[in-house]
């Protein structure tokens, strides 16, 4: 157990990775047999990650090293060098936080996606793609090193894209798939063009090395430029947020869900840059306002165009998009006011964090439903549906639970969130709280739309069942998160959100201490 | 020597985004990519670079000039990229032969059924 | 004890469904205190609309572009610009990468 729990860092990459290319052996023997495989290996590695973040959260809080190929595990500066020459992982608060996001997210979609392709083909090669997909949000969380960073970030762009556009019959998903490929390939150079300017000026590209020696030179400030743009366009914000739509809008119901968990991987590196490799070296307020500029950008585009769409999936995409902003409206303030530390600004960090765990569960839930709802009814259009409540009542219901919950409505987890982001936004400035408000007023608008256009009314159209029996509980299991998070959000905001926001207000002396020692 | 290596690798950067922001066909937006992957792995390598260096083997260097080596760190990085490349060229190209079975035009003025 | 404390002001969700089932249980009552003596189906629960005809459900149903219809009209300038600039272009999208990048390195420039 004890040799478990010290390998558990790479195991959680490892095994989705071994899942990966053992699922097309299996598949062979038919489709149950390659169901139990997938999840098993989907339990397997959801359990490696309770238990890497248990370990983090239960210890003192002090980043956990986990170095390759290295005698004593966390054996960082070997013979005496001054410098950490292996690749190294390193989980801390935030690390912690995002992984249990992600295996959340992962269970729940791969259950769905058992019913959701019951009677299609194509299994062998959609579950190692999803797998694959698994093991590069988990490497990019959980790395200390910015080039293996990239690589997994390569690594998600090209099995997102290929799950994409997964069903080549449909011309609109190949045109999604192309233009987030494009986008992804242009945003990976500009990050390897930052990266070799940082290993140009100091020779590294440990974050813990370079946060100790970077500084705001004028290569430096074109880097961290280049990183901010490209890690901020991959995570969504406006205004280079118009692939996620595309992307969202044309993926399976379940690859939805799981790429929004991988556009918060990416902003959980724009966070690592701004904050733990850069942190106090560069002088914050331009471009700290900048970002809260962007991301009130996002919330407010993201849901008046909401209201425009036919489409249910591309509404829910605008959605998401939207809350996007709210999580970087909450960390930004905290950047913002990272040189005078205020307390509304360790608020704003937690609002911002808690919203990341409460936008999944809640997006992940909407499009869930929004694939039973397209597999129900056989069309997207919502002008066309209508009355599906009277036969789909437990997805009504869920989809409620989630669509209250995104839009703010107490006793939710989203209300929660959201109120410290109002709270510690106002005190920033009045105007942000304010748009904050009215486009959670609007969401709430715009999900009374899709609720009565799809499931109130009378039976407009034919041969509706209700959804089958994977689906609903993987759509449960997220709506007991929601409701669990909303009704107990102390114990949740004291015991997984405030050690992630501190790793990331305070915490970059003990990031670099735990690689550099000393 | 000096900067000219850098120069020239940012002045393909330049070309590739000029490539995608001004040219119409979706094979020239991947052509325009891939002249991108190409200034910025030249780029790496030149980062590496040591005048008059040898390669970064130790068997057989001949002694006068074994400490000076270029750095094998960049090598590594441009080798990723290029698979790396490889990979998401060969992907976008597949999307880009569906694209064109459905819509009938390669023109990404024409491609955009997903708006508003 | 259990919820959450901003600074500025403190949330318990717990003391809210409290208050929200107790709320509910009050209307609950006196809803019960109404007659249940009426007869379903007859002219006794018939909707009156001034003597007119009630539509069948199928046409009254309001489709899902339909119910913002007003609010869409109002800030129809906002919309039109808004919308005419979500081209679905691909070459749109690098410009606003570009545009953006230019600001971020604007904005660093002068910051220093």
């Amino acid at each position: 157990m004890n040799a478990l729990s010290v390998h558990a860092p790479v195991l959680l990459v490892a095994t989705p990775l071994l899942a990966a290319f053992v699922v097309p052996l299996v598949a062979k023997l038919g489709s149950t047999v390659r169901n139990a495989v997938v999840g098993v290996f989907t339990l397997l590695t959801a359990s490696l990650a309770g238990l890497v973040a248990a370990n983090v959260l239960a210890g003192s809080g002090a980043p956990s090293v986990y170095v390759f190929g290295a005698s004593p595990l966390n054996l960082t500066l070997p013979s005496g060098m001054h410098v950490p020459i292996r690749i190294l992982f390193e989980v801390d608060g935030m690390s912690a936080f995002m992984i249990l996001i992600t295996a959340l997210v992962a269970v729940a979609a791969t259950l769905y996606s058992f019913s959701y392709f019951k009677e299609h083909s194509g299994g062998e090669m959609y579950y190692p793609l999803l797998f694959l997909l698994l093991a590069a949000i988990f490497g990019m969380e959980e790395t200390g090193d910015l080039f293996n960073f990239f690589v997994f970030l390569e690594i998600a762009g090209i099995a997102a894209c290929g799950l994409i556009g997964f069903r080549p019959w449909r011309g609109r998903s190949q045109e999604a798939a192309f233009k987030t490929m494009a986008l992804y390939t242009l945003s990976g150079l500009f990050v390897l063009i930052a990266l070799g300017l940082l290993y140009g000026q100091h020779g590294g590209l440990n974050i813990a090395y370079l946060s100790s020696r970077v500084g705001a030179e004028m290569l430096d400030l074109v880097a961290l430029g280049l990183l901010v743009v490209a890690l901020g366009m991959k995570a969504g914000v406006a205004p280079m947020h118009m692939w996620a739509l595309d992307a969202y809008g044309e993926a399976p119901a379940p690859i939805s869900a799981v790429l929004v968990a991988s556009s918060q991987a990416s902003l959980y590196g724009l966070f690592r840059v701004l904050f733990t490799l850069f942190g106090a070296a560069v002088s914050v307020a331009a471009l700290g306002w900048f970002l809260i500029a962007l991301s009130v950008l996002t919330l407010f585009v993201g849901v008046t165009m909401a209201l425009l769409q036919k489409d249910i999936k591309r509404l829910i995409a605008y959605g998401a998009v939207s809350q996007i902003g709210y999580m970087l409206l909450g960390v930004g303030v905290g950047f913002t006011t990272s040189g005078s530390r205020p307390a509304y600004g360790f608020v704003a960090m937690q609002g911002g964090i808690f919203h990341m765990v409460n936008d999944a569960a809640c997006i992940g839930l909407l499009f869930l439903a929004a694939g039973a709802v397209h597999r129900a009814s056989g069309t997207r259009d919502l002008n066309r549906m209508g009355g599906l409540g009277h036969d789909m009542k437990w997805t009504a219901a869920l989809f409620a639970i989630g669509a209250l919950a995104l839009a703010g409505v107490p006793p939710f987890n989203g209300f929660s969130s959201k109120l410290l982001i109002y709270e510690s936004s106002f005190a920033a400035s009045p105007i942000l709280a304010a748009i904050a408000i009215l486009s959670s007023i609007l969401l709430l608008a715009v999900f009374m739309k899709v609720f009565q256009a799809a499931f109130l009314g009378p039976r407009l159209l034919e041969n509706v069942r209700e959804a089958s029996r994977g689906m609903l509980v993987s759509m449960l299991m997220l709506a007991v998160v929601v409701v669990v998070f909303g009704l107990f959000p102390g114990f949740f905001v004291d015991k997984l959100v405030t050690p992630a926001a501190k790793a990331l207000w305070l915490g970059r002396d003990a990031y670099v201490r735990a690689v550099l020692g000393g | 020597m000096g900067n000219f290596p850098f120069v020239v690798a940012m002045l393909l950067v330049i070309l590739g985004l000029y490539t995608l922001l001004f040219k119409r066909n979706l094979i020239k937006l991947v052509i325009g990519a891939s002249l991108i992957e190409t200034g910025v792995n030249l780029f790496l390598v030149a980062l590496g670079y040591r005048t008059a260096g040898i390669a970064p083997i130790y068997t057989y260097a001949p002694p006068a000039l074994a400490d000076r080596m270029v750095l094998p760190t960049p090598q590594a990085l441009t080798l990723t990229s290029i698979v790396i490349g490889l990979a998401t060229t060969a992907l976008l190209l597949s999307f880009a032969v569906v694209i064109h079975r459905h819509y009938g035009t390669l023109d990404v003025r024409e491609v955009k059924e997903l708006k508003g | 004890m259990n919820g959450i404390n901003s600074g500025f002001g403190a949330w318990n969700p717990l003391v809210w469904t409290a208050l929200f089932l107790g709320i509910v249980a009050v209307a609950l009552a006196i809803r019960a205190l109404g007659r249940k003596d009426y007869k379903k189906k007859t002219g006794q629960t018939k909707v009156y609309l001034s003597g007119n005809e009630e539509p069948e459900p199928e046409d009254l149903h309001v489709r899902g572009d339909a119910l913002y219809w007003g609010m869409v009209e109002a800030l129809s300038g906002y919309y039109r610009r808004a919308r005419a600039l979500h081209t679905g272009i691909l070459s749109d999208y690098f410009a606003w990468i570009i545009v953006t990048l230019g600001i971020v390195f604007v904005l660093l420039a002068v910051g220093r």
